[in-house]
């Protein structure tokens, strides 16, 4: 599953740009993951400029 | 907030308020929704426009931070090209306060007649057949239907309502910039400079910027390629020790982070009943990053086209197109494609490669600066770059 860091996060909406599934969004300044879309790819993981999103097996 | 609207604009920022200003001066009714509570704040945004800004606003000294005479490149050895304004091109211009600068050009998008609405979030798009006729919005705590002839995506680089609309709008990940930037202060800098540090060790596939903010402070930011981004070399890392070894006593007052697409321009920026502008259409310049003037006359383009097309009763992708066919015509198109091409080709020059650029610009006469003369030393001084060079010659050119 995909796990934002909200302590780290620093919502700049740079992984929604490149989440191939539009899975990310910015709602009210707060990043929003929809688990039902997102593929959990780790691209936005990738290119977080504060590390703030990691991808982390369900067990 | 009113159910219909001639053009309804998502997103104000400069792209989003130059739209709204042009839809309202051709008297028609506009729209602009802001998802934030506040127009330019947080700024996600190094700050920096060339000259050519007063050719689209009125400049007004108060948007103004400090004004840049000139530019230095430094090379990764520490090698420094000074470019003087002739030479800098659009290195030379402004640091804008954007906070100020965002909310004055809403303000006149406001006083030539447009809505504005802050705090209200487009959480989708109204399609019937096939065509774009408004945005649900989100304000207030109440959801609204609000519909338009023309809808302008102006939501900047997380764009996500052309997506709504059945456009790919992802960025692919080597593609995109992500950037770190602190606003210092207690920094020894030249307010008339701005620096840009070069190299795979420094940044790499991007570079270090330091944009003068006026005596001792400055931007001071980073942006690398996603695909070179990892844990422990992220931007804020490669930042971090930057300032640490040239910046140690200054003071970091603000942080900023996001992402800048150096990638080609969407396909198409319209469809039936909608136009996409700015960075949401992926108009950031691949080499700098800059995209505030790209964003500005894309709004300003976008309404007037809206305007004329709502005129003339047909607000369908063919009569929009001429929106997509000019500015891909224009000055700014010209510049997108020829700069995505050489970013291309100097993402991949190693740094003693870059070094060596450098060090052979450094021994030119800066008086002769034509390309033909740039192109025949350079290659005089550094062979390799024959493999190149068609390629660069033509882009120059």
């Amino acid at each position: 599953m995909l796990v934002i860091k909200r302590e780290v996060c620093g919502y700049c909406g740079a992984c929604v740009s490149v989440c191939p599934k539009g899975a990310l969004e910015l709602v009210d300044a707060y990043l929003t993951v929809d688990p039902d879309t997102c593929t959990e790819c780790g691209i936005c993981s990738g290119i977080c400029p504060l590390g703030a999103l990691e991808v982390k097996n369900a067990e | 907030m009113q159910s219909k609207y001639d053009v309804l604009v998502i997103g104000g920022g400069p792209g989003g308020a130059m739209a709204g200003k042009a839809v309202a001066e051709a008297g028609l009714s506009c729209c602009i929704v802001e998802k934030r509570p506040a127009i330019g704040a947080p700024v996600r945004c190094a700050e920096g426009v060339g000259n050519e800004i007063s050719e689209l606003v009125d400049l007004d000294p108060k948007w103004i931070s400090s004004k840049i005479e000139g530019a230095q490149l430094i090379a990764p050895d520490g090698q420094v090209l000074e470019l003087n304004p002739e030479m800098a091109g659009n290195e030379v211009g402004y640091v804008l306060d954007r906070k100020i600068f965002d909310r004055d050009l809403v303000w006149k998008a406001a006083n030539a007649g447009c809505d504005v609405f802050v705090k209200s979030r487009a959480s989708g798009a109204i399609i019937k057949d096939g065509k774009v006729c408004g945005a649900t919005i989100e304000h207030g705590g109440e959801t609204f239907d609000v519909y338009a002839d023309v809808v302008i995506a102006a939501d900047g680089v997380e764009s996500k309502f052309a997506r709504w609309c059945g456009i790919n709008t992802t960025v692919p990940m080597a593609e995109i910039e992500t950037c770190v930037q602190y606003l210092m202060t207690n920094i020894d800098i030249d307010p008339g400079l701005n620096a840009f540090y070069l190299g795979r060790e420094v940044a790499p596939e991007g570079y270090i910027w330091i944009f003068s903010k006026g005596d001792r402070t400055a931007n001071v930011g980073i942006g690398i390629s996603g695909k070179m981004c990892k844990d422990g070399k992220r931007p804020k890392d490669y930042l971090d020790a930057f300032i640490a070894e040239h910046l140690p006593n200054g003071k970091i007052i603000e942080l900023i982070v996001g992402g800048v697409s150096a990638c080609k321009p969407l396909e198409c920026t319209v469809a039936d009943g909608l136009i996409i502008v700015g960075d949401a259409a992926r108009l950031s310049d691949p080499i700098t990053g800059g995209g505030i003037i790209n964003a500005m006359y894309t709004g300003k383009l976008a309404g007037e086209v809206a305007a004329e097309s709502i005129a003339a009763g047909d607000c369908s992708k063919k009569t929009l197109i001429k929106y997509d066919t000019e500015w891909r015509n224009s000055k700014m198109g010209k510049a997108l494609k020829r700069n995505y091409q050489v970013k291309e080709i100097f993402i991949k020059l190693k740094d003693e490669k870059l070094n060596s650029i450098v060090s052979s610009v450094n021994k030119l006469d800066m008086e002769i600066f034509d390309t033909k003369y740039l192109i025949r030393e350079l290659v005089k001084y550094n062979p390799w770059l024959l493999k190149d060079i068609g390629t660069l010659k033509r882009l120059l050119d």
